[in-house]
This record gives C-alpha cells, sequence and structure tokens, in this order.
C-alpha cells in the first residue's frame, strides 16, 4: 500500500510513484480519442500490475472498458481461477475469445509446434479485435523484455490489418500521445513499457497485487523435456515412454500455455524469497519460454510484425 | 565471466542475499532519473550503453552467452564482446550497424534507477534526438577523444539545451585510444567551454571515460589518477532532478477526464504539471476563469493531504462548476495565461515539409485545437546555429515560427513549465505527428481577429426583455449631480422592470480602465472602451445608463455613432461651474486648485458643453428626483 508517510517526508517521488503516475496518465489520456477501448488481459504479473493501474487511474469509476482474455485453451488451470476472480473483483466485463478455427482442428502446442501461438495468439487476437471493433488494445509488454521491445512506442499504431510498421511509428514527445487514426487503423497502448521486471515484482509487494500461485515455489508434478521443465497441469499432457511426472519444488517466472513453459527449482515461497532469486538469478526472464526461440534471432521483431504482441 | 582486469564488476549488494527485506526497503525509496546519450556514429555510445548495462548488471549468462558468439560472428572489436550489439535492437540496423531510432534502456544502482534514451547520431535523425530529449533530466554528450568537439558535438548540445536540459555532461570517450593522456582531455574540455556559453550552457561536467575499457564508468580509473572525478555512475546517481523545483512553481493540473462513476460523484483526474494541492486550496479553472476550492484528492487508496507535481491524481471541488477535458485547474492567485497567437519554436518531423497557412492539429497538455502557422521567422542552422531566411521547414529543420489557434488555449512558456509549454502538431489528414513545438510568449494584434456570426440577433434579445435598447449618456462637470441622477433613473427603471445597467465614471475606472490616466488621451481612450462596452450591453438588450465628465464633444459624437440611429441619448446635467466648485463633494476641485490634481476638468482642462443634447437638466431649477422623473418620461414616452 502506499505509505503516505513516506511521501510526505521526502520530496522527490520514488521511482515506482513515478512510473505509476506515468501509466495512470497513458491509460486516461487513451480515453480521449478511443471510440472502444479493451484491456489485453494475459493473467500473468504484468498483467496483474496493468489491471491494478487500470483501478487506480479511474477510482471510484470502474476501468471504462473491459478485459479480454484471448485463450488458448492450454493456459494453466490456476490462471483460469485468477483471471474470473479479477475480473469480478474490478466489476470489469471479462471478454474470453478462443479462435474457432483452432478449436475445431484441435490445434494444440504438442502436436502443432510454432503454429500453436499462430493460431490461438496471433490469429485469436486479430480475430478478437475484429470482432469486437476495438480500436485501442492495452498491452502489458516492457521495453525491457526483449531487444526489439525497446523501441517500441508508448502508442503503437497497427495497419487495418493489424500489420506494424516499423517506418510510421509516431515521434513521442513529452507526456503528449497522438491517438488520432484513420477508420480501421488501431493502436496498442503499452502503458507499462518504462517498467523492468524488478520494478512489477516490487510494485505488486507495495500494493498487494494478487497473482498466480505458480510464481510461488510448491511442489509440482513435472517432467524434464527438450532441457525443459514441464509441469503436468492436466491429463491432457501426452507422457512419452519412460517419462513419469516427478514431485518437484518449482516455480515459473513467466506464465503462458503450460505445455510451452519452462519451471525453474526453487524454494522460493514468499515474494520477497521470489524476488530474491530473481536478483540473484543470472538467467534472463523469457529464457524459459520456448517461443522466443522459433525463427532464430529476430525472432520477436517478426511476430510483432505479424500482429503478435 | 570475462573482464578486462583493471574494470571492477558492478557488485550485487550483498544485502540481496542477507536480507531482502531490508534491501527491499531501501530499493522502494530509489529516485527515477531520466537521460539521453548523444553521439556521433562512432563514438562509442552504443558501447557505452552496453557498459553500463553490463556493470550494473542487467545483463544475463544467457544473454551475455548470445553477446560472446556475436561478437565473434558479427562483432567490430575482433574476439573482445562487442557491448554495442547488446542495444542493436532491430534486424535491419543490426546489418547496417547503425541505430535508427530511439530506444529506451534500464538499469538500476544502489541509489537510482535509471532510464536511457539512446538517441542516434546521424545527421537527418535530429528528430529522434529531440524527440528522446523531451523526456530527459540530464544529457550525456559523447565525444571521440582523438577527434574533440565536431559539428555534431554542437548540434547535440544546442538540441539539448533547446529542449531544457539543465544537466550536461560531457563524456570524452575513447580515452584509452590517446594513452589516457590528460593534455588531450584538457584540450577538449577547454574547446567544449567556449562553444557551450556561445549557446547558453552555463554549466557541465566532464568525465574522461572508455566505454570499451570501463574507465571511470563505476568507479575512478587506475589509468586516469589525474581525474579526481565523479565517475559516471556516481555523478549520475547524486545528480539533482530538480523535482523540487517543479513543486515551488504555482499549482497546474490539466484535466484529462472527468470522473462520473454516479450523480453523487463528479471529479477531475490529471497530473499535476507543476506545484503541489491541498484540500481547501482556493483554485481557478481555466479558460473560464470560476473559482473554487478543492475539497478533496480522492485515489483507490484512500484521500490525499497533499498532492505534488508529477502526481496522477482526481480532484473534487467544493462548487458545481463547468470543468472538463482540456480545462487547467490553478492556482486560484497565480493562474496562467490564454492566448490564441503565439511565437513558438518548431523541429519539424515529418518527410513532407511545413505549409505555412495549412491548418494543423495543436495538442498542448490536453488541449487540442486547431493551428495555422505563419511562414518561419527564420531558420537556425543547427551546425553553426545562424538565423537563416525560410519559407518552409523541411525535415529535421528547427524555425522560430509565429502560430494562431481558432480559439484560445491555457499555456505557460516552455522555459517556465514545459507541460504548458510544448506542444506537437499532427497533419490533419494523415494524423501523422509532423512537428515538436515549444512556446515563448503570446502576441496580441487585432488585425488577426475575425467577426463571429451569431444566430440571435439584438432584437431578439431586445424583444425577450420587452424593452427597446437605449444608451442614456451623462455629461457634465464633475460634481454636477450625473451620478445622484443616474442611479435615481436606475432604481425608477428597475421598479418598472426593465432591464438596465448603469456604468459610472469611477467604478470603471478601478477595473477595465485603472489602466489610464487624465491626460487628453487617456480620456479619449477611457470614453472609447466605455463606448464600446456600452455597444455591447446595449446588443443585449439593455438600457446602458453611463455617468462620466466625457468633456469632449468629438468622443461623445463617436459613441453616438457607434450605436444604431436614436438609441443613444445625450443627457447634459447642466450645473455651472461654480455651483459645481461651491457643493465640492468629493472635495476635488480644492486639490486641483492648489494644483495637487492636474488636467481637471473646468480648471485646467476644458469642458466642451453639448451644444444640442436630447435632454438637458438644469440642477439649479429642480431636484434630482424630478430629474429622474423627466428623463425616464423622455425615454419610454
Amino acid at each position: 500500500m502506499v505509505s503516505s508517510d513516506l511521501q510526505t517526508e521526502s520530496l522527490e517521488l520514488t521511482h515506482l510513484d513515478r512510473l505509476e503516475a506515468e501509466s495512470i496518465h497513458i491509460m486516461r489520456e487513451v480515453m480521449a480519442d478511443a471510440a472502444k477501448p479493451v484491456m489485453l488481459y494475459s493473467v500473468g504479473k504484468d498483467s496483474a500490475v496493468m489491471l491494478h493501474l487500470a483501478r487506480k487511474a479511474f477510482y471510484p469509476s470502474p476501468p471504462p472498458f473491459p478485459l479480454l482474455h484471448v485463450d488458448t485453451t492450454w493456459k494453466f488451470r490456476a490462471m483460469y481461477e485468477l483471471r474470473d476472480r479479477m475480473a469480478a473483483e474490478s466489476g470489469m466485463e471479462l471478454l474470453v475469445y478462443q479462435n474457432p478455427e483452432a478449436k475445431e482442428h484441435g490445434i494444440n502446442p504438442f502436436d502443432h509446434g510454432p503454429l500453436h501461438t499462430d493460431m490461438w495468439k496471433t490469429e485469436g487476437l486479430k480475430q478478437a479485435l475484429d470482432l469486437h471493433g476495438f480500436d485501442v488494445a492495452f498491452g502489458g509488454a516492457r521495453r525491457d523484455e526483449e531487444k526489439s521491445r525497446a523501441k517500441e512506442r508508448i502508442f503503437s499504431f497497427r495497419t487495418a490489418s493489424h500489420g506494424w510498421d516499423p517506418k510510421k511509428q509516431r515521434p513521442e514527445l513529452w507526456n503528449l500521445y497522438n491517438a488520432r487514426k484513420a477508420k480501421g487503423e488501431s493502436i496498442r497502448v503499452f502503458p507499462i513499457s518504462n517498467w523492468t521486471e524488478l520494478d512489477i515484482w516490487q510494485y505488486i509487494a507495495r500494493e498487494n497485487i494478487p497473482i498466480v500461485p505458480l510464481y510461488f515455489a510448491a511442489p509440482r508434478p513435472t517432467v524434464e523435456r527438450d532441457g525443459l521443465l514441464l509441469m503436468v497441469d492436466d491429463d491432457r499432457f501426452p507422457l512419452l515412454p519412460g517419462e513419469t511426472p516427478v514431485e518437484r519444488s518449482v516455480r515459473f517466472r513467466t506464465l503462458g500455455c503450460y505445455p510451452l513453459t519452462g519451471a525453474v527449482e526453487s524454494e522460493a515461497s514468499t515474494l520477497s524469497e521470489v524476488i530474491q532469486e530473481m536478483l540473484l538469478t543470472t538467467t534472463s526472464e523469457r529464457q524459459g519460454r520456448i517461443i522466443d526461440k522459433d525463427g532464430g534471432d529476430a525472432s520477436m521483431e517478426k511476430k510483432k510484425q505479424e500482429g503478435y504482441f | 565471466m570475462p573482464n578486462t582486469p583493471d574494470t571492477p564488476v558492478y557488485v550485487t549488494d550483498a544485502l540481496i542475499a542477507e536480507d531482502i527485506d531490508a534491501y527491499l526497503a531501501g530499493h522502494e525509496k530509489k529516485s527515477l532519473l531520466r537521460f539521453i546519450t548523444c553521439g556521433s556514429v562512432d563514438d562509442g555510445k552504443s558501447t557505452l550503453i552496453g557498459r553500463l548495462l553490463y556493470d550494473s548488471k542487467m545483463i544475463f549468462e544467457d544473454q551475455l552467452a548470445a553477446l560472446e558468439a556475436d561478437s565473434k560472428r558479427v562483432g567490430t572489436q575482433g574476439q573482445e564482446i562487442d557491448f554495442a550489439l547488446l542495444v542493436d535492437g532491430l534486424a535491419a540496423e543490426r546489418e547496417q550497424g547503425i541505430t535508427i531510432d530511439v530506444a529506451y534502456r534500464f538499469f538500476t544502482t544502489e541509489k537510482r534507477k535509471f532510464i536511457v534514451a539512446d538517441t542516434p547520431g546521424h545527421e537527418q535523425y535530429t528528430r529522434n534526438m529531440v524527440t528522446g530529449a523531451s523526456t530527459a533530466d540530464l544529457a550525456v554528450i559523447l565525444i571521440d577523444a582523438r577527434k574533440g568537439v565536431l559539428t555534431q558535438t554542437r548540434r547535440h548540445s544546442f538540441l539539448a539545451h533547446l529542449i531544457g536540459i539543465k544537466h550536461i555532461v560531457l563524456a570524452v570517450n575513447k580515452m584509452d585510444l590517446v594513452g589516457y593522456d590528460k593534455s588531450v582531455f584538457d584540450r577538449i574540455t577547454l574547446a567544449y567551454r567556449a562553444f557551450a556559453s556561445e549557446i547558453g550552457i552555463t554549466n557541465f561536467t566532464a568525465i574522461p571515460i572508455s566505454g570499451f575499457k570501463g574507465d571511470n564508468i563505476t568507479a575512478l580509473s587506475g589509468n586516469t589518477p589525474w581525474f579526481k572525478g565523479p565517475a559516471l555512475i556516481e555523478h549520475l546517481e547524486n545528480v539533482e532532478i530538480g523535482a523540487a523545483a517543479d513543486e515551488a512553481k504555482p499549482f497546474r493540473l490539466p484535466v484529462q477526464w472527468v470522473n462520473r462513476p454516479n450523480l453523487d460523484f463528479r471529479g477531475f483526474s490529471g497530473q499535476l504539471a507543476s506545484g503541489k494541492v491541498r484540500p481547501g486550496d482556493a483554485v481557478r479553472i481555466l479558460p473560464s476563469g470560476k473559482t473554487t476550492n478543492v475539497e478533496r484528492i480522492v485515489t483507490l487508496d484512500g484521500d490525499l493531504d497533499e498532492a505534488v507535481a508529477g502526481q496522477s491524481v482526481t480532484l473534487t471541488l467544493a462548487d458545481e462548476v463547468d470543468c472538463s477535458r482540456g480545462d487547467v485547474i490553478a492556482a486560484a492567485d497565480a493562474p496562467p495565461e490564454a492566448a490564441d497567437q503565439f511565437e513558438a519554436t518548431l523541429v519539424w518531423m515529418a518527410d513532407e515539409a511545413m505549409i505555412a497557412g495549412r491548418a494543423y492539429w495543436l495538442k498542448l497538455a490536453t488541449q487540442s485545437v486547431s493551428a495555422t502557422i505563419q511562414p518561419p521567422k527564420y531558420e537556425i542552422n543547427v551546425n553553426t546555429l545562424d538565423h537563416l531566411a525560410a519559407k518552409t521547414l523541411e525535415l529535421n529543420g528547427i524555425g522560430v515560427v509565429e502560430l494562431s489557434t481558432d480559439k484560445p488555449i491555457t499555456f505557460e512558456a516552455y522555459g517556465d513549465n514545459r507541460t504548458l509549454g510544448g506542444f506537437i502538431l499532427i497533419d490533419k489528414l494523415t494524423n501523422a505527428t509532423v512537428a515538436a513545438g515549444m512556446l515563448h510568449f503570446s502576441l496580441r494584434r487585432a488585425q488577426n481577429v475575425h467577426w463571429q456570426a451569431t444566430d440571435i440577433d439584438r432584437d431578439m434579445r431586445a424583444n425577450l426583455k420587452n424593452q427597446r435598447p437605449a444608451l442614456l449618456w451623462f455629461t457634465g462637470l464633475s460634481g454636477s449631480g450625473k451620478s445622484t441622477i443616474a442611479n435615481l433613473v436606475e432604481k425608477k427603471l428597475h421598479r418598472m422592470n426593465r432591464h438596465s445597467f448603469l456604468l459610472d465614471g469611477d467604478n470603471v475606472r478601478h477595473g477595465l480602465n485603472r489602466d489610464l490616466g487624465f491626460t487628453e488621451a487617456d480620456r479619449i481612450e477611457n470614453i472609447r472602451r466605455v463606448g464600446e462596452v456600452a455597444k455591447l450591453m446595449s446588443d443585449a438588450g439593455l438600457i446602458v445608463i453611463t455617468a462620466f465628465i466625457s468633456p469632449f464633444r468629438a468622443e461623445r459624437e463617436m459613441v453616438r455613432g457607434m450605436l444604431p440611429e436614436g438609441e443613444f441619448i445625450e443627457v447634459f446635467i447642466d450645473t455651472p461651474l461654480a455651483e459645481a466648485e461651491r457643493r465640492d463633494v468629493k472635495g476635488l476641485y480644492k486639490k486641483a486648485r492648489a494644483g495637487q490634481l492636474k488636467n481637471f476638468t473646468g480648471i485646467d482642462s476644458p469642458y466642451e458643453a453639448p451644444e444640442h443634447p436630447e435632454i438637458r437638466i438644469d440642477t439649479t431649477a429642480m431636484t434630482p428626483e424630478e430629474a429622474a422623473d423627466l428623463i425616464i418620461d423622455r425615454l419610454l414616452g
């Protein structure tokens, strides 16, 4: 919680205060020009912080837009639980979209490789935005996550076909955002662009923001495959010959589809311990995700041009 | 981990392992510094940033492994680590080996969190540097020790100064390649000082570094024993950010969003641009000028006792006043100005050149208006700083222009307040952001003011009041009885349900005309203004009564000419000078006779009596009551 003592003690706002104020300012600016905004909600820790900031930005009103979860049907069960709880608590409408085509073809991460992410997430997102006619979508991407994101604007413009052209992005000066657009065009807005992973964790601690328990270490059934520790979250997990789930104390640094998200062995079961482990760790956050490795070095950038975040 | 022997690696705080909660409690109080790095392509800028990230442990093992592999494959440093590869993000750039946009990097030390805007040094990318600089508190200007102060150095320094950056660090880089020679460093510092003072940079901090080897980055280097500090990181950690200065300025909150969850709550959301605010503070809403008081500062965490510059809050006000997005809530006793014509510096950022006379959207704080630009007064050559004649501004062109907006905007000079003085221009057709601007001051020129047609005319207004508008213009010597009789006339009209307004000479001089004295020129201006006001009031359908000495015939005729035929009714309050001087109600004649009052009508300034007044009142022959009745008879009869 905000300590008002702290604020009156020191004249200077802390870095978290300034990041919070900036994010709130960005969200409120969107309301000036957006016809139909939506907040993309992936249930991860970044989404949790973004949702919390939205509640602050518009309090005592509930945030004046719905939450959209582009679902792959392969998220961890604990994520679905928290998603439904947070939507109810915030008083916001929750829209869940599942690409009907992917559903029909039974696209899954075990049999279809990169097609899984492409159809459920990239295509699913485009379909959901088109279906509802959303013109502005808030996303929880951060500039420190990946090299090509360091240059991403806070207001990122997409063509009518959801394409991203690095040359068409507008300069962003001071805290002035140009949110004007032609019919059919849309904007992805990243209000937590300037937050780092450490900022996110500290803010979660400071504000007591609920997050998925998977971020904390606990005994979980896991198998080791291709150098990753995967959690057997439900009985859809096809065990290979010789594989038996082993109970290990693990946690997740980042959350996605459970068959694509590697766990780390850990005993960190409190927020402080998680942060401690993060500060002392020697590998980067996204390493546990398979998605970055498809297509080599510039893969995130390629994904962005195709319409993925 | 590979590391040159004399480079101290940034050591992670032991507290993290020992007492994480204590570490976090400390870290929560860190402040934030935003800075930019500017340098030419080969000044080693990316290398320096890569080094800052590396030394502050923002590079992880997997990234480092990738970096080592990349360095060997495409690096420019032989078998050594090429830190530049850490920060050159987009695929196209990596192939060309240059940065082509603004990128933001993050690192943190024990004292501060840093956001670095990495801005390219190519000539065609002035736009990017201005963008990166707009949010920066500090600029690191990189110089290659082998090359010294170059044209680019001047350009970067000028731009940083233009955008209002107060803290300049001169990082003399690649000291390892000049044998850590003190005289090289001294010569460059001296040359830069001469140039900097030319453009108004009074203060800068020069530091000899090697981004590649790590000298004087996190700690003072043994290679430069002659340099007493501070090291770069140490300086960045300790420089004053100026948040206190923003708080000391008058309170301003541009309203972003009206928060209306239900009929019982109406809040105004925004980020404080300057100053501080507490419940109970008197505030003024601009542009309406209405005043009220702050009732509450509402946040999700409970009401605040005080909010300061930089915070995003929601205010509720004590009174139901009109206030919406684009309005500015400001300290009641120190409000900002509003104007519709300005001088400004423009930085042009689009491929299509500026078109004088075309309307662009102008966005300043939360205000959006239509604006047209005059041809530049001059363009500034960023290399020589010469002022050049120009008809337009091309991409990366910087010029001083005059611009006008379709309605007044609330503003401050950019030098006083970045939020209320900085703006962007948006192309109405493509919606592209085409320019950034900084307001200098407002211009006041009547020739650009156009009449606005209104649908409701003066007859319609008068009909609604069931009366014919008129102007009863009382004239006569000081002390003749003008005010007394005029006041009686208004009282009687009021009892008759007539809508009237009495403009009294003394009262007007306390407000509208307080800047005027009693010279002949000022007296003429006094009457001209009163005539204009009386005309507006009669347009509004009122019966206007004025009580001014109005000694000069010409000015009375001027006012008569402003009104429709028959509406100007000259009322001559005819009291002889001797009689007025005998009454001397305000003791003014006495003062004038004693020489204490100059230009007093009837004494040392003439009174030109009306030759054919509509009504003449002889105050020596009738009482004020009788006079008032007579005037009303003539007016309504």
